[in-house]
């Protein structure tokens, strides 16, 4: 459904994307993943015929997005970013219009406003005027844009930015819903939103990928991420030098909490250090009182994916 | 083409979302209005040389009354865009970019237009209640009314221009105020440097809207101007294309 390759945009004194390559299939929910500034939004911008690429193609649908970017973007629904919309305009008129635009005419055009009314839940404000809506509905009428001409591909720049928490689940159900028919391109650092709406992850950072997998995989794929903490009384024990004995601990720093030791371990991917941990805190005599271990997330992946990539 | 018209509707309905169509239409109507009682009450005071249409169209009251709404028309065509960011929207539907840039192009005259619509029924009037005792002559009005349009079409597209060059509309409004104003005024330069070698004269007199406005308004349809005009307007439009892309890819 996308495909690029070797995409490089340079602006004057700096490069926003370094020769990228990726495709997305039919059928995909892509969370495109960075830090600000990475080249998301520009990537996007490409590739929604916005702005041209310095080098490399970019094709959607087969169509590419400079030379029959009318076409490709006939297949294409674009969300941008922060939701520019005509402020003047009624929720159903501005989307009548854009409708229109996108060559859905006539019959079809009223039912596919009554249907994306609906789906974003537009039905209450459809008379009311965009500069009178609330953030959150804004968002949707951009979406509800996004879909009207019913697009093979989504492309959704930030689409929860700005949201209160109860918003965002709404409009990440939506786009899970959504994921049904649409093949989506959307792009966020909310980590724990790509892990539960994509089915693959492309990680960004300083303008060239750093990863593109399964949210599953890039967990597993991450070597050094594990921690473990444990809060004990060692009396006169050193409990960092006994929790290195654990063989799969790399790493203990312990700071002083009164007469308690809070010790951090940083451990080896995929294991679980709970049991030793309890065995030797016996063994020793120690009291606990607090013993975790955290698995690895995809914000960890994500902060050693960008920041080593420096 | 349906795009291209559903561009244009939502252009010239802009107009009407905001109260700037019905601002500029009232005091237009009031200051043409007058002009055209201090015209009457002109040619009531006894014999004159002009007629009516000539009495209205060469005073300083029709010069604002033109002058004033043409940028106030053109300025918010693309700086809103630009400043808003619905630009983004606007781009990536499956529009071209010379779609965009006629689209609001023909909406700022077909409200410049609708504007001087009304003021027909001024000379309608007239010529029913004179009924043939003061002189009318069809071939004036026509060749008025086409010089009116000529020169709409040119400053619209210079307003056009000026709009796309900067993303503040009231930056738009006075560079293009600016721009029309010296255009349409430069024919009072002979009046001003005395001393002018006769050639420069009629030069200036080539390009000067007054001196245009004098000849039509006789009903004499001057081939240079339409040239002039046409011309004028297609390479302000084309600058407008040119520039619209450049900003459209840096926005």
């Amino acid at each position: 459904m996308i495909k690029v390759e070797n995409l490089t945009k340079r602006y004057a004194g700096h490069t926003a994307v370094n020769d990228v390559s990726f495709e997305v299939e039919k059928g995909e929910i892509v969370g495109f993943l960075g830090p600000n500034g990475a080249g998301k939004s520009t990537t996007m911008r490409i590739l929604s015929s916005f702005m041209p690429a310095t080098f490399g193609r970019a094709s959607i649908a087969g169509f590419d997005v400079f030379s029959q970017s009318v076409e490709a973007r006939r297949h294409l629904g674009y969300m941008p970013e922060n939701v520019p919309l005509y402020t003047d305009m009624r929720v159903s008129e501005y989307l009548a219009y854009r409708g229109a635009l996108k060559g859905v005419r006539g019959g079809r055009l009223k039912e596919r406003l009554g249907e994306v009314l609906e789906l974003c839940s537009l039905g209450d404000v459809d008379r009311k005027p965009i500069s009178a809506l609330s953030k959150g509905y804004r968002q949707r009428v951009g979406l509800a844009d996004a879909l009207i001409h019913e697009p093979d591909l989504l492309i959704l720049d930030e689409p929860t930015i700005g949201l209160d928490p109860n918003q965002i689940r709404q409009v990440r159900e939506l786009i899970r819903n959504l994921g049904k028919r649409h093949t989506i391109l959307l792009s966020t650092h909310i980590l724990p939103e790509v892990e539960m709406t994509c089915t693959r992850v492309i990680i960004i950072g300083k303008g060239r990928i750093v990863a593109s997998d399964s949210p599953q995989n890039l967990r597993n794929a991450i070597r050094s991420a594990g921690d473990a903490r444990i809060e004990v009384q060692p009396g006169a024990d050193n409990p960092a030098e006994i929790l290195r004995r654990i063989p799969a601990v790399r790493d203990v720093t312990v700071t002083a909490d009164g007469d308690w030791s809070v010790c951090q371990l940083r451990i080896e991917a995929n294991a679980d250090i709970r049991e030793e941990m309890f065995r030797l805190a016996v063994e020793r005599r120690w009291a606990v009182r607090e013993l975790t271990q955290r698995n690895v997330t995809l914000e960890d992946v994500f902060v050693e994916l960008t920041q080593s990539n420096g | 083409m349906s795009r291209f018209f559903t561009l244009l509707g939502r252009e010239l309905k802009s107009y009407f979302y905001s109260p700037i169509a019905y601002v500029v239409l009232f005091f237009f109507l009031l200051l043409t209005g007058f002009n055209f009682w201090a015209t009457v009450s002109l040619l009531n005071r006894g014999p004159t040389e002009v007629t009516v249409i000539e009495a209205f169209f060469n005073t300083v009251l029709f010069w604002f009354a033109f002058l004033l709404p043409l940028p106030l028309i053109t300025m918010r065509t693309f700086s809103d865009e630009f400043r808003m960011g619905t630009i983004e929207s606007l781009m990536t539907a499956p529009v071209r970019d010379l779609e965009v840039v006629l689209s609001k192009y023909f909406g700022a005259l077909l409200f410049y237009i609708l504007l001087w619509l009304p003021s027909l029924i001024y000379f309608v009037l007239f010529s029913a209640i004179t009924r043939g005792t003061a002189a009318n002559a069809a071939g004036a009005y026509w060749a008025t009314y086409l010089l009116l349009l000529l020169l709409g079409m040119f400053y619209i597209a210079i307003g056009c221009l000026a709009s796309s060059l900067t993303r503040n509309q009231i930056i738009a409004a006075v560079i293009s105020f600016c721009i029309i104003t010296l255009l349409f005024f430069s024919g009072l330069l002979s009046f001003i440097v005395l001393d002018m070698r006769p050639i420069v004269r009629d030069v200036v007199g080539y390009f000067s809207a007054i001196e245009h406005m004098g000849e039509f308004t006789k009903g004499i349809i001057d081939s240079r101007a339409l040239v002039w005009y046409g011309s004028m307007t297609a390479v302000t439009l084309a600058l407008t294309f040119q520039v619209f892309q450049y900003r459209k890819w840096r926005a």
